[in-house]
């Protein structure tokens, strides 16, 4: 297990410096320059702005920059935000907690949906509930986030006057009281990202369980005289969870695009409004640390989602 | 299918009594087509979905209400005659931009797919025919790809680049050239995974070794043997390529890094009306709509042909 485990992080490695590669000479070939808007000033006199770029580093190839700037990285030196004066790393780990339980709750419930509709509609297929429910899970995957988000705003913050639409990192109170706001705050953008993913997981369950339901397995667990309700949950379930375990770490990217757009509709002070509001004032070093927390948030989900599959199914052994 | 001789039936002779007659030779297409026909919501999508594109491609040059007509005295009007759909803070007619805006929309999500396709089909065919280091290389660059955070990395491209495509295009066709790039080029790595994967197993069929055994030259057979064969999935995901692309436009526009102000795509639309959501909820809920529909029919025709391409799937 433990040697797997190294194995694969010796995998990931390649992917996370790729991914840097990638990050660094995008951002580096881009045109626009923190420098830019200072050049347009013309109280700063140009030897200051060319001595400051040397002392950035700002002038010199672009390989030797993407190595300075990878060995800061991995001294933890995240560099500081051009635009609020505080360290990058600080910022990033303030930020952080918000969307991972926004972004943890959403996918639980995404599971709690997914699980129980996909596989009582394999077990019935082609029956009403398999009919209503695969019917349901095509709107709800196409219903981009952004206008669920609008409409459950439109619900239950105009409407019934129910839920906040705005959520706050200041909450006063204590105990209960503060249990409660944050829950009532975290209602909408938890659903708006839990019933997206529920609905495209539901449909890799249901097609996953039908795969295994006709295996010949399952007809000999039946002819035992085991109850349908031990075939399904212990032959075919666990079976059918292998890869829809890989599906669900594949679409963690996705799960990330739409925690962004979700944290923008409802203000939510996280990682994603983070990017947004850096990618706005061009504020070069959160928005190349942002994105790659996310990458390194991805592979950390593919290389959850390997163990996982071991551990599912014992044919792939550790060694 | 339709030509091969049913063995079993021809032993029993009621049942070969009570069989329809021998259908005449079906084109692939039309035994597509029926199989499409089948799949009822997917007809429905069709229909919905081609009735769109025609009110899009025809309607403003009926309704000849201008887009930026802008008119204080009607401000934030509910829906009327006058104005099917309402108007926004600033008295521009919403049915006229949606018309106007579903163009930029729905060309941006086939645009979108096209690219995704040419570079999928491209790099899948190149990877599937060529084993060894260049298909290890060209999986691991697909791998890199998909595990990449896609709507960050849209986000800060279209940032980056925006100003400087406007510069040398015009802002209409700069923007547009830039998403349609920057969704294609984030949306290629299933296609060519697919395409791969197509390749493996028709790359040993007889039918290639034929044609490699009469002396066809590589680019030959993939190009008459093997890519016309494989292409009934990558159809598929095509179609729902153009519904991501969609989604993908509108919510970079959503977010307010997509086409600027003056270019009412159906995104544009819904990020200009949320902050009245309270007082006019009609100016968000059309567009969003209009979203959802085209996605969700897309969907169902994906689907569909999903149904009809599958040969193994007996319909």
């Amino acid at each position: 297990m433990g040697r797997y485990l190294l194995r694969r992080l010796l995998i990931a490695l390649p992917s996370l410096l790729g991914i840097s590669v990638v990050l660094f000479t995008v951002l580096a070939l881009a045109p626009g320059d923190p420098f830019s808007e200072m050049a347009l000033n013309s109280n700063v006199p140009p030897e200051v702005q060319a001595n400051l770029r040397r002392q950035f580093g700002l002038d010199d190839p672009i390989w030797q920059r993407y190595f300075r700037w990878l060995v800061a990285m991995l001294q933890g030196q995240w560099g500081f935000s051009f635009i609020s004066r505080v360290d990058v790393d600080k910022l990033i780990l303030g930020r952080l907690p918000v969307t991972l339980a926004v972004i943890g709750a959403s996918q639980v419930l995404a599971l709690m949906i997914a699980l129980p509709v996909g596989i009582y509609s394999a077990a019935r297929p082609y029956s009403w509930f398999d009919r209503i429910a695969s019917t349901l899970a095509f709107v709800g995957f196409s219903l981009p986030t952004f206008f669920t988000g609008l409409l459950l705003i439109l619900l239950f913050s105009i409407k019934l006057d129910w839920l906040p639409f705005v959520f706050r990192a200041d909450i006063s109170g204590s105990g209960w009281d503060w249990w409660w706001q944050h829950i009532k705050q975290s209602i909408m953008p938890v659903l708006v990202l839990g019933l997206f993913q529920g609905a495209s997981w539901t449909r890799y369950v249901r097609s996953a369980m039908l795969d295994v339901i006709r295996l010949d397995y399952v007809t000999t667990a039946r002819s035992k005289g085991l109850r349908e309700y031990a075939v399904i949950m212990k032959h075919v379930v666990r079976n059918a969870l292998i890869p829809v375990v890989t599906l669900v770490a594949l679409t963690m990217p996705q799960v990330f695009g739409g925690a962004i757009v979700t944290e923008q509709i409802f203000r939510v002070p996280g990682i994603g409004s983070l990017l947004i509001d850096a990618i706005l004032r061009n504020d070069t070093p959160v928005i190349m640390a942002v994105t790659f927390v996310l990458s390194c948030l991805v592979i950390l989900f593919n290389l959850i989602a390997d163990l996982l599959y071991g551990w599912l199914d014992p044919r792939i052994s550790y060694r | 299918m339709a030509g091969s001789i049913p063995a079993s039936a021809i032993a029993d002779p009621a049942v070969l009594a009570a069989a329809p007659p021998r259908r005449r030779n079906v084109s692939p297409a039309a035994e597509a087509w029926r199989r499409f026909r089948r799949h009822r919501l997917a007809v429905v999508g069709l229909i919905v979905l081609v009735a769109m594109v025609l009110l899009v491609a025809i309607g403003p040059l009926v309704w000849k209400v201008a887009v930026n007509d802008i008119d204080f005295t009607s401000r934030l009007h509910t829906p009327t005659l006058n104005h099917p759909f309402g108007t926004d803070d600033l008295g521009q007619d919403i049915f006229a931009r949606m018309l106007y805006g579903g163009r930029i929309s729905l060309a941006v999500g086939l645009a979108a797919m096209l690219m995704a396709l040419v570079v999928g089909v491209t790099i899948g065919a190149i990877a599937g025919i060529s084993r060894g280091a260049v298909d290890a290389a060209l999986m691991w660059l697909t791998d890199l790809f998909l595990s990449l955070p896609q709507l960050p990395l849209l986000l800060v491209l279209i940032y980056l680049f925006r100003d400087t495509l406007k510069q040398t295009f015009g802002p209409e066709v700069g923007v547009f050239i830039l998403i349609v790039l920057v969704i294609g080029g984030f949306r290629w790595m299933p296609v060519a995974r697919l395409v791969r994967a197509q390749f493996f197993s028709l790359r040993e069929k007889e039918f290639v070794e034929a044609a490699r055994a009469l002396g066809a030259s590589v680019p030959r057979q993939v190009v008459r043997h093997i890519l016309p064969n494989s292409l009934g999935p990558v159809i598929v995901a095509g179609t729902i390529d153009v519904a991501a692309a969609i989604i993908a436009e509108s919510t970079l526009s959503f977010l307010g890094l997509g086409f600027p102000p003056d270019i009412p795509t159906w995104g544009r639309i819904l990020y200009d009306s949320k902050e009245y959501l309270d007082i006019a909820p009609h100016w968000a809920l059309f567009p969003g709509t209009a979203i959802f529909l085209a996605v969700l029919c897309i969907n169902f025709v994906g689907d569909g042909l999903r149904d009809a391409l599958d040969p193994r799937r007996v319909l």
